[in-house]
């Protein structure tokens, strides 16, 4: 079989000072005509790199230092600009993860469609826009016509997708590069778009190059997978190989990684309920004036949840479905309209202000990113410290117990002296947790804690998430979109639709069973679902 | 250490803060290079810089040495620029923080008075403020910070609106921290890089006010500061222009060194926008 495009020992060169010397290292790939090859990685392993190295849209300071890109009988790591200029968007296309940055906000989609001809093709206006709405017809947007003349923030996520698909197919190019293409959507609209680029790519032979970092979604949708570390590619060949004999140490580790769907054996749970949701409201008013043009948002719809003590609930749904705002009402952060939050028979929602920050200690909160939940000026230790100081300790014993605090989440002691920005992704979520552990909670909310790791590193987590939970007899109300993650944690699952809990229950008898046509789509939906990794 | 690298390695910011460095160096000397009252008569008046080797600067209209006057006016240009300055930072900070932490009606107030203090153009307001409580020194530099406050009370407030709904500080509500804490002790210093910045240009524009006021002979007559010595010189600006122009130079020169060490500042504090 003849390459499409073959790149041949492309090395990337950092400028200096980088953690490493090159971005990309001897790297050799065949993507074939007719095929998905995917590239999977974690963060820092090079492989958008490798997408912006093959369009020559490398950031300030990094170039290409040697071997060759070949497309269409040229070497694309030498070609001049011009040249490049005329393969981008008609030999060689690409689809960004997010598609709301990816469109300019102030011109219609269709006008945005419509520019692919008039820069590649200088056709007249009116078979472009009978061009463009045949590109919105074959990416199955709902409405074409209208989509056409639709703005970007009038679309919704999965919609900008397709047009953002329809825009990079428009001059039917021999090369799809989609880059991370559904890691900004939800789980059912992440499953559509796989079908439709699976679909369009059978039917119009193109190459696609797929460069993602879940295993689900390579299981899903891969002929072809290669997978990189810092740079390197360490294993290449057919998907089912990969996945399911992988041979390099690093592709087992990261396959085994990946939790598969089905629930452990239950956990027996205890009687005693610790945390009651009882019928929470939160609705948002927006906007208007004397009431014109109001928007009305029920984020959180009467929702009744109990929390066994010693349990972990799992709240799951898609974005918007008003998880993270229960999750925030729980604590506080929100105030919600109506309902009560009660912690062993106190209404928290009841407590004034004062005796909230006192409560406070008892509920506790791990937030969803590593990066912005930690002040970067102050030490890790410090922040560790924080709580207690607040309620009473002194600074030398808040301090101490920050050093045991370390070792309980596997951290060195001595790091307290550090700044946040000097840990990596997963370290910091270490931190969040010891800060949130400090207090001695009983109960622990939290919010998406393991969405912005990689996937190796997500396992760490959880398996440290669980270990204590055991040794510190801790309650977690635990919210995720990932279903693979809540199977994993959870003893109970709630399932979230429009601020309403639409069926809840223990894990393996939802995930075995869903009762709810809502939890069936959305267990349907998850990439890969069939694919777990062999012990 | 990596902060100062950066602003070492900027040409226009060493060239600001050695000028600076002149600046504050001329008002330590003044009294040991002119130990005598810099506004007591010194020689004949009207005397062109170079002419008589005891006055290198020249004398102004009424005979006082004018080297005199740019050394000891030094000190009051670069402790008007500081301590109004501080004023406005001061008063800015606090204002901002409160509105941008707490939003809703306290915001709303508070905004209202900052709008109504910027409607105002800054000179105007500071002419009556000091028709209203007289000119000496101590009235004119509160009320060229009073009148400066403004435009730092809305970037605070700006970069407390997206620090607010930062994960951090809702962590930091969690463990049941106090409202003042949090603003001060955790919010604040991530929003005090472009503040700090934008000191230098308040900086700059208190010394400009001082010597406009003085050039309308509004400032205080009894100190020797380079904007009285700009408004004497007025009278015989066509013939003997240097009387104006030195303490002008030294105006600029200041102004300058200042500006050029906040966009150094700046530069150093955004390490995004350096590589650019």
């Amino acid at each position: 079989m003849s390459a499409v495009l073959s790149l041949q020992g492309l090395t990337v060169a950092l400028p200096k000072g980088a953690d490493r010397a090159h971005a990309l290292e001897n790297v050799s790939l065949d993507l074939n005509a007719n095929e998905i090859l995917c590239v999977v990685g974690e963060s820092g392993s090079g492989k958008s790199m490798t997408a912006s190295a093959i369009m020559r849209l490398l950031p300030p300071g990094v170039r290409i230092s040697g071997g060759a890109v070949r497309f269409e009988g040229k070497d694309l790591a030498t070609a001049d600009e011009r040249t490049m200029r005329a393969i981008r968007g008609a030999g060689i296309a690409m689809v960004f993860q997010e598609p709301m940055t990816a469109l300019n906000p102030l011109r219609t989609v269709g006008d945005q469609i419509g520019e692919m001809f008039r820069i590649h093709a200088g056709l007249p206006a009116k078979q472009i826009a009978a061009r463009t709405l045949a590109l919105l017809e074959e990416v199955r947007i709902p409405h074409p016509a209208q989509a056409a003349r639709a703005y970007p923030h009038e679309l919704s996520g999965g919609q900008r997708q397709r047009a953002m698909i329809a825009m990079a197919l428009a001059l039917d190019p021999k090369v799809l590069i989609a880059d991370e293409p559904t890691t900004a959507l939800d789980v059912t609209t992440q499953a559509q778009i796989l079908h439709l680029i699976r679909d369009l790519q059978r039917r119009k032979g193109t190459a696609v190059l797929f460069i993602t970092h879940d295993f689900g979604v390579v299981a899903e949708i891969a002929d072809r997978v290669a997978v990189m570390q810092h740079g390197v590619v360490v294993e290449q060949g057919a998907a089912s190989q990969v996945l399911h004999a992988p041979q390099h140490p690093y592709t087992k580790a990261l396959v085994a990684a990946v939790p598969p769907l089905h629930a452990p054996p239950p956990r027996p749970l205890s009687d005693d309920t610790i945390l009651r949701i009882e019928s929470v409201q939160k609705t948002y008013r927006t906007g208007g004036f004397l009431g014109r043009g109001a928007r009305v948002t029920h984020a959180v719809r009467g929702v009744t949840l109990d929390l066994p003590r010693g349990a972990t609930l799992g709240v799951v749904g898609e974005s918007g479905s008003g998880k993270s705002t229960l999750a925030r009402c729980i604590v506080r952060l929100i105030e919600p309209d109506g309902g009560a939050i009660r912690l062993e028979g106190t209404n928290l929602l009841a407590l004034r202000r004062r005796e909230m920050r006192q409560a406070a200690r008892r509920v506790q909160m791990v937030f969803q990113d590593p990066f912005g939940s930690l002040n970067p000026r102050r030490r890790a230790g410090e922040l560790v410290a924080q709580g207690p100081i607040v309620h009473g300790a002194s600074p030398a014993a808040a301090m101490a117990r920050a050093k045991e605090l370390f070792a309980l989440v596997g951290l060195d002691p001595a790091a307290t002296e550090r700044y946040p920005h000097e840990f990596s992704g997963g370290q910091r979520q270490r931190i969040g947790l010891a800060r949130a552990l400090a207090l001695e909670p009983e109960v622990l909310v939290a919010d998406e804690p393991v969405s912005a790791l990689d996937v190796s590193v997500q396992a760490q987590v959880l398996r440290l998430l669980a270990e204590l939970r055991e040794r510190l007899n801790l309650s977690i109300v635990f919210i995720t979109h990932d279903l693979r993650v809540a199977a994993q944690v959870c003893d109970i699952v709630a399932v979230m639709k429009e601020g309403e809990v639409v069926e809840h229950g223990p894990i393996g008898r939802v995930f075995t069973d869903p009762q709810h046509a809502y939890t069936q789509a959305l267990l349907a939906s998850v990439p890969g679902r069939d694919f777990a990794p062999a012990a | 250490m990596r902060f100062l690298v950066a602003y070492l390695r900027s040409p226009p910011a060493m060239i600001g803060l050695v000028l600076l460095l002149v600046v504050i160096g001329m008002a330590l000397s003044a009294d040991w290079f002119y130990p005598r009252d810099p506004l007591s008569l010194a020689g004949r008046p009207l005397i062109w810089p170079g002419a008589n080797p005891r006055f290198l600067l020249g004398t102004d209209n009424s005979g006082r040495d004018i080297a005199a006057q740019i050394f000891h006016g030094a000190r009051v240009s670069l402790l008007i620029g500081v301590v109004a300055t501080s004023i406005a930072i001061a008063l800015g900070i606090v204002i901002g923080a409160l509105a941008g932490y707490h939003g809703g009606w306290v915001d709303d107030v508070l905004m209202r008075v900052t709008e109504a203090f910027q409607t105002l153009p800054n000179f105007l307001l500071l002419l009556v403020f000091v028709a209203v409580f007289g000119s000496d020194i101590v009235t004119v530099t509160i009320a060229i910070g009073a009148v400066s406050w403004p435009a730092p009370a809305r970037l605070t407030r700006a970069e407390f609106l997206t620090l607010r709904n930062r994960e951090f500080v809702q962590a930091c509500r969690t463990i049941g921290m106090g409202d003042g804490r949090i603003i001060f002790r955790e919010i604040l210093p991530n929003a005090l890089p472009p503040v700090i910045v934008y000191a230098s240009v308040i900086m700059a524009v208190a010394i400009l006010l001082e010597s406009a006021l003085a050039f309308l002979r509004l400032s205080d007559p009894n100190v020797a500061s380079w904007g009285n010595l700009i408004g004497l010189g007025r009278d015989v600006l066509r013939v003997q222009w240097y009387v104006s122009a030195i303490p002008g130079v030294a105006i600029l020169v200041t102004v300058l060194a200042v500006s050029l060490v906040g966009q150094g500042l700046n530069d150093a504090l955004n390490p995004r926008l350096r590589k650019r």
